[in-house]
C-alpha cells in the first residue's frame, strides 16, 4: 500500500518552493533544521517576531529555507547582521544559524565581541570540522591529523574548542550535541531560545562529502556509530576540558547556564536615563 | 609539454613554475582548486613555500604583502566577494609597492548570491594599484602568470598584478596548454631581487604616518610607475614571444587592420567576440576585434578607432558599463552593450546581434533594453 503525505506538521516553517535542498546525503543539517523547527513549534515563539540570519556555507541556506524573516548575509558577518536587527528591533528574537568556517574563521572577531557584550541573541552553530561548501578546505575547527584538501598529509594546526571559546567570551549559555541526539539538542535549542542574553549551541555533524570520505568516515551513517560510540554526556564541566580530537570522545551535555545583564537592556537603559 | 586542464589547475601549475615562497590562501568558490592544488604541491615537497591556512581573504592579502616585505616571492587566488574583502589590503599592497601576484577569479557580487562570471569584482579594484590582466584562454593564463612575476618585480615598476579570468567559463573548462620546461622559466623569471627588506641586521620601519608632500611623492611615483608598466608589459610579452612563441602586449588585435568597425571586449568575452567577427566576415562585414589585456595600466593610446563597439560584462550604477566610460570621449563612435551579468550566456550569435544594432545605431542593455 501506498502511503502519500500530504502535508507535514512543520510544512509551515518551510519555504516549500526553495525545497528540496542542496545538502548532500548523510548531510546532519537536515536534523539539525528539524531540530530546530520542532523548538520552535514547542517554544510557541511568535514567527512574526523570530528573524533567522546566516552566514556563508552550507549551514547558511538554512536561512532561505526557513520561513520567516531571514537574511543571508555575507560571509563571517551573520552576527554583526543580527547584532544590528536586535538593537533596531529589541522585540525581535534574534537567531544565528551558521557553519563553523563562517562562525569562527573569517567571523570569529564578531562571536567574541557579540558574546563578550552578552547581546540577547541564540547563536546555533553546525560543525562538521571543515569548509564543506567549497569542498571541505581545512578550518578553524578541524582536528589536529584530520585531512582535508588543503591539509592532505593531516593538520597540524590546533583547532578551537568552540564551546571554551564561547564560554571563556562570555556566554551566558552553552551547550554541545551531535546531530544524533536529537532529543537532547531540541531541548537544548529550547532552553537557548528562553535564553536571555547570548546562548550558544554548537552541534558536531557529518559532512561526508567534504570531511568523512578523507577521514575513514565515508558515510553519514558510520559517523553517526561513531557518535553513539563515542559521545560522553558530561553536563556542567568546565568547558576546557570538552576538546575534540580524531578518534577521541566527543563531551556534550549543557556546560553553562548562568545569568548576566544583556547588552540591549543596558543600552536601553542608558538611553531612558540621558533622556530624562 | 601539452597538459589539457582547467585554468584553476593551470593557474596553480603557473604559480607553483613562479617558485614563490609564501602562499596564503582561503577558500572561495569558483577560484578553490587553485590553492587546493597547491596545497598539494606544496606538502607533496614539489613547491619549497610556506602555505598559510588564513582565516579570511584579508588576512591572504595581509600575509602575501609582508611576506613580500621580507623580498619573498607571494601568490594567493581568490574572487568575487574574497577579492572585495581584501579591498584594503589591496591598496596597502600598491601604496607600499610589493610586487604580489595573485589570481582572481571573475564571479559575481551579491546579493543575490551568485558563483558565474561577471567582471565588477576586479573592476572594482580599478585604483588600488594593482597590474590587471584578463585572459581569455588558460593558455593565457598560464603565460600571465609567468609575466605577471616579472613585470611586477621589474625595478622600475615594482606593483602588485593580478590575473583575471572567467569563473566556470574559463576556471572549470579543461583547455590543452604548452607548458614550457621548468629550467625554461627560470631563465625568463630569475629570483625576485627587491630594492629593500624588512632586515633584523639593518633594522627599518615600515608603513609609518607621512605628511603630505611626501604622501603626495609617494601616490606620483606609483603613478610614473603604472605608466611605464605600459612599455614594460609590452617588452617582456615580447620577450616572452621570442622564448616561447606567444607574444603579448597591452591589447590584442584581432582582424582589424580594413575594419569599419571595431568589437572591444576582454576576458571570456573576447574569444567569443573572434568566433563572431570570423562570422561576419564571412558574411562581407568588415569588422575587428581589440581584445583588452590589460586594464590597469589602461592603453588609451591602443584604443583610437574610428567605430567602436564596447561590450561590458560589468556595469558601474550611475554611469553604465566601465570599460565604455573608460574609452567614452576620445573622439571615436563609440556604442556600448551592457551583457552577460551575472554569468547570463553571451554567445558569437548574441555578439554578431550586437554588431548589426550598433550600425543601426543602437546600444544599451543586450538584449533587455537596447535603444
Amino acid at each position: 500500500m501506498e502511503i502519500e503525505a500530504k502535508s507535514h506538521p512543520l510544512d509551515r516553517y518551510l519555504r516549500a518552493e526553495r525545497i528540496p535542498h542542496i545538502w548532500c546525503p548523510g548531510c546532519g543539517l537536515g536534523t539539525v533544521l528539524n531540530c530546530f523547527l520542532h523548538a520552535l513549534e514547542e517554544t510557541n515563539i511568535n514567527l512574526k517576531n523570530l528573524a533567522v540570519v546566516s552566514g556563508i556555507g552550507c549551514t547558511g541556506r538554512v536561512a532561505g529555507y526557513i520561513n520567516v524573516d531571514s537574511y543571508h548575509t555575507t560571509h563571517g558577518r551573520a552576527i554583526p547582521f543580527a547584532t544590528g536587527l536586535k538593537l533596531a528591533n529589541p522585540k525581535l528574537k534574534v537567531v544565528v544559524f551558521s557553519g563553523d568556517g563562517d562562525l569562527f574563521a573569517i567571523g570569529g572577531n564578531h562571536f567574541i565581541h557579540a558574546a563578550r557584550r552578552n547581546i540577547d541573541m541564540t547563536v546555533i552553530c553546525v560543525n562538521n570540522y571543515n569548509y564543506g561548501m567549497t569542498g571541505g578546505q581545512l578550518g578553524p575547527t578541524t582536528p589536529l591529523e584530520a585531512r582535508t584538501t588543503t591539509a592532505p598529509y593531516g593538520n597540524i594546526e590546533h583547532p578551537f574548542n568552540l564551546c571554551h571559546v564561547a564560554a571563556a567570551s562570555g556566554a551566558v549559555y552553552v551547550a554541545r550535541w551531535t546531530s544524533l541526539h536529537v532529543r537532547r539538542l531540541k531541548e537544548s535549542m529550547k532552553e537557548a531560545l528562553n535564553k536571555k542574553g547570548f546562548s550558544f549551541v554548537e552541534i558536531i555533524a557529518p559532512c561526508p562529502t567534504a570531511f568523512g570520505r578523507r577521514n575513514k568516515e565515508p558515510t553519514g551513517l558510520e559517523t553517526l556509530k561513531y557518535y553513539k560510540e563515542h559521545s560522553v554526556i558530561k553536563h556542567g564541566i568546565d568547558p576546557a576540558e570538552a576538546d575534540i580530537e580524531m578518534g577521541g570522545d566527543i563531551i556534550v551535555g549543557k556546560f553553562v547556564d548562568i545569568e548576566k545583564p544583556t547588552f540591549d537592556e543596558a543600552v536601553h537603559e542608558l538611553i531612558k536615563k540621558a533622556r530624562k | 609539454m601539452i597538459i589539457v586542464d582547467t585554468a584553476n589547475h593551470i593557474a596553480a601549475l603557473a604559480a607553483k613554475m613562479a617558485k614563490p615562497h609564501v602562499i596564503a590562501a582561503y577558500p572561495i568558490t569558483p577560484q578553490t582548486t587553485i590553492v587546493e592544488r597547491l596545497a598539494e604541491y606544496v606538502e607533496k615537497g614539489e613547491l619549497n613555500a610556506e602555505y598559510i591556512r588564513v582565516e579570511s581573504e584579508h588576512s591572504a592579502m595581509a600575509a602575501c604583502i609582508a611576506a613580500a616585505a621580507t623580498g619573498a616571492r607571494t601568490f594567493t587566488a581568490t574572487s568575487s566577494h574574497g577579492l572585495l574583502l581584501m579591498h584594503e589590503m589591496l591598496h596597502w599592497a600598491g601604496l607600499a609597492r610589493l610586487p604580489v601576484v595573485m589570481v582572481n577569479v571573475n564571479r559575481a557580487i551579491g546579493p543575490g548570491w551568485n558563483i558565474w562570471s561577471d567582471l565588477n569584482d576586479s573592476l572594482a579594484q580599478r585604483d588600488t594599484g594593482w597590474i590587471q590582466f584578463y585572459a581569455s584562454s588558460n593558455q593565457e593564463v598560464f603565460d600571465s602568470v609567468i609575466q605577471a612575476y616579472k613585470i611586477a618585480e621589474n625595478e622600475e615598476i615594482l606593483l602588485p598584478a593580478m590575473v583575471s579570468y572567467d569563473g566556470f567559463i574559463l576556471s572549470h573548462t579543461s583547455m590543452p596548454v604548452e607548458v614550457p620546461e621548468q629550467s625554461k622559466i627560470d631563465e625568463f623569471l630569475p629570483d625576485f631581487k627587491p630594492g629593500w627588506i624588512l632586515d633584523v641586521e639593518n633594522p627599518i620601519t615600515h608603513g609609518n604616518i607621512v605628511p603630505p608632500e611626501p604622501y603626495m611623492e609617494i601616490r606620483y611615483s606609483m603613478q610614473k610607475a603604472m605608466e611605464k608598466a605600459k612599455k614594460v608589459i609590452e617588452e617582456i610579452g615580447e620577450e616572452y614571444g621570442k622564448k616561447f612563441g606567444r607574444e603579448y602586449g597591452l591589447v590584442e588585435e584581432y582582424r582589424c587592420e580594413d575594419a569599419d568597425y571595431v568589437i572591444v571586449a576582454m576576458a571570456a568575452m573576447a574569444a567569443e567576440a573572434k568566433v563572431a567577427v570570423d562570422e561576419l566576415r564571412q558574411k562581407g562585414e568588415k569588422v575587428g576585434l581589440l581584445k583588452l589585456r590589460t586594464f590597469r595600466p589602461f592603453p588609451h593610446e591602443r584604443l583610437k578607432h574610428d567605430k567602436m563597439i564596447v561590450i561590458d560584462r560589468d556595469i558601474c550604477p550611475g554611469l553604465g558599463g566601465i570599460v565604455y566610460n573608460e574609452i567614452k570621449g576620445n573622439g571615436s563612435e563609440i556604442y556600448g552593450f551592457i551583457a552577460g551579468l551575472g554569468g547570463v550566456d553571451v554567445s558569437y550569435k548574441d555578439i554578431e546581434r550586437m554588431y548589426e544594432l550598433a550600425k543601426e545605431g543602437k546600444e544599451g542593455w543586450y538584449p533587455t533594453e537596447v535603444k
